[in-house]
């Protein structure tokens, strides 16, 4: 399947990815490429054939609702932001979002 | 003493051992080497003063016949693997200035076993790319060049820092990561050895995630048995990481050596693609040849899904890549556009800034396959596909031990090649991409040179968690192949 310069400026919206306008014909182009060469998939005969997300055969683990010491723990606000381009008192701090 | 630099990653860990020489001595070697080859582009990040000072705690243990497996031995990490307090960029503009306040698991068991970290190394931005070239730092230069000719190859990808580095003796051994092929490839291109290991083996926390489903961490060492002892560090459980799986890690050095006798090697028939070198094909006979001489059973089988495994990666793993790559907004690390007007112009001007062409397009048709509409017409269709992969693997495995075919489709080509042709660059990925689908452990071995004197690979696949025969198997074609070439010393 082909797609036109409208469903890429849509999917880039989507993706929330400026896509100059003289961009999007290109990229209509090489993802076109691309889609048609995936379309030999429509060969394979899938009927009846589970969907597979991952390979490993195993229960999600499951742990005590607690809190993790460590990394993965809580009470660090301070390493939580501290790569953030714009912080405040351990916010992160983002153009105004409600008028 | 030889020079300290020569010496594989196992022997400069038993140099280390019998105070035949200092870490801080081989740490000095290797920072100058490093320094030296500028010309590679192989290093992102050089933590000389880090390394020093763990160098220098490795000999006070050593001095008192203390430390770690990997004590004192110096190594790479791709820059993939999060360092904490260390810059890491995944090959991005858009993690310009991020400085993790964590270490991935990967490489804390590393330093944990007592392994000096050199510096973080060049790869393919967010490890998406066959030949090094999509890194924001520009393109690493691949260590070998052809017989007469003095242009720039590319080391493979995504892990070319990693597969440059380990070629040209810049570090002992390398971490590196294996999404679809992105240990495998770059090993086979620069004469090194590369292991993916069984999804789940190693952890993945830490990593940066490109495609969670497939990604998967391993070591590129200049021989087999490097490999072994460094995936004996990198692997094991891990509760950070839910796809971790919580099994024994085995000593996999004790594999080596072993006798391959009546060991099953499978030769699949669809590893023989149109337009493959007939080098390649040649190479691929003598690896049968050299099984069967060590007393293997060589027998012909058949995984007709194999033509499909590319186009189901190119859908399963931008659809990945896609959620995975939503957390760069310009809020949490990294980048930020200086333009914007309001929240929704600054995420889309930070994205479109901070990441290049290959990630963009890949976003884009991540989000195009998950989008209302296709989803059944693409993810849905390429996740059914995969599980017909897998099952003729499953099937497969039931009839041989492990499967041998070529690594990589061709040797290393120029830089600037095949970056017009996302197709083209894609197909480098045609025999390794498999085992990324099916979950399976898969390593490149180097095998032998082609007419221009660039090294080639051969690739051997094995059942889940079945690495120890794949280390059986790796050094029974390591030692019949007796690859020995180095690459001629022109950078620096």
């Amino acid at each position: 399947m082909s797609i036109d310069k409208d469903t890429v400026r849509k999917v880039a919206r989507l993706a929330r990815i400026a896509e100059p306008e003289e961009r999007l014909e290109p990229l209509a182009a090489e993802i076109s490429g691309i889609l048609g060469w995936i379309e030999q998939l429509n060969e394979v005969d899938i009927d009846g054939v589970e969907a597979m997300a991952s390979t490993v055969d195993m229960e999600l683990p499951m742990r005590e609702d607690t809190l993790q010491a460590g990394p993965t723990g809580g009470g660090q606000a301070e390493n939580v932001t501290a790569n953030a381009p714009k912080s405040e008192d351990n916010f992160f701090v983002v153009p105004k979002v409600v008028e | 003493m030889a020079n300290p630099t020569d010496l594989t990653l196992a022997q400069l860990r038993d140099a280390l051992k019998a105070k035949e020489l200092t870490s801080l001595e081989a740490t000095d070697a290797y920072l100058a080497c490093i320094e030296n080859a500028g010309d590679l582009n192989a290093f992102i990040t050089v933590t000389a003063d880090k390394a020093r000072a763990s160098a220098k705690a490795s000999d006070a243990k050593l001095a008192k016949g203390e430390g770690g497996p990997l004590e004192g031995v110096s190594l790479g990490i791709k820059d993939l693997f999060c360092t904490e307090e260390t810059l890491t960029t995944a090959g991005s503009h858009i993690l310009d200035g991020f400085h993790p306040k964590y270490e991935s698991t990967v490489t804390s068991q590393l330093w944990r076993d007592g392994a000096v970290c050199l510096g973080k190394l060049n790869l393919d931005e967010f490890a998406m790319g066959s030949s090094n070239e999509t890194s924001y730092y520009g393109p690493v230069v691949n260590p070998w060049r052809a017989n007469g000719s003095d242009a720039k190859l590319t080391p493979g990808g995504s892990s070319g820092g990693s597969s440059a580095s380990v070629a040209a003796k810049l570090c002992a051994a390398a971490t590196a990561t294996d999404t679809g092929g992105s240990i495998r490839q770059p090993a086979s291109l620069t004469g090194t050895v590369g292991v993916k290991p069984t999804y789940g083996r190693v952890s993945r926390w830490g990593i940066v995630a490109f495609a969670s489903s497939l990604d998967q961490a391993g070591p590129l060492t200049r021989d087999v048995r490097d490999a072994a002892v460094m995936l004996k560090s990198m692997a094991g459980h891990d509760e950070k990481d839910s796809t971790s799986v919580n099994r024994p890690v085995p000593d996999y050095e004790a594999s080596l050596g072993q006798s391959v006798k009546g060991l099953r090697i499978g030769v699949p028939k669809e590893y023989r693609i149109d337009g493959m070198p007939a080098e390649i094909e040649t190479l691929w006979q003598s690896g049968i040849e050299w099984m069967k001489d060590a007393g293997c059973e060589i027998v012909d089988i058949s995984l007709p899904m194999t033509k499909y495994a590319l186009p189901v990666y190119y859908i399963v793993a931008p659809a990945e890549a896609s959620s995975n790559l939503a957390r760069y907004d310009g809020v949490k690390f990294g980048h930020r556009a200086k333009d914007y007007t309001d929240i929704l112009s600054m995420y889309e001007n930070t994205r479109a800034e901070g990441f290049g062409d290959e990630v963009k397009r890949r976003i884009l048709i991540g989000t195009y396959v998950l989008s209302a509409g296709y989803y059944d017409a693409y993810y849905l269709r390429a996740q059914k596909v995969r599980k017909r992969i897998f099952d003729e693997f499953t099937d497969a495995f039931g009839k041989v031990d492990l499967i041998l075919t070529p690594s990589a489709p061709s040797a290393a080509f120029e830089l600037g090649a095949k970056m017009n042709d996302p197709v083209q660059m894609y197909l480098n990925d045609v025999f390794t991409v498999t085992a990324n689908l099916a979950g399976l452990p898969g390593a490149s071995v180097p095998a032998g040179l082609d007419k221009d004197g660039l090294p080639l690979g051969l690739q051997l696949l094995a059942k889940p968690f079945d690495e120890e025969t794949m280390f059986k198997g790796m050094y029974a074609l390591e030692q019949a192949a007796g690859f020995d070439a180095k690459p001629d010393e022109w950078w620096g």
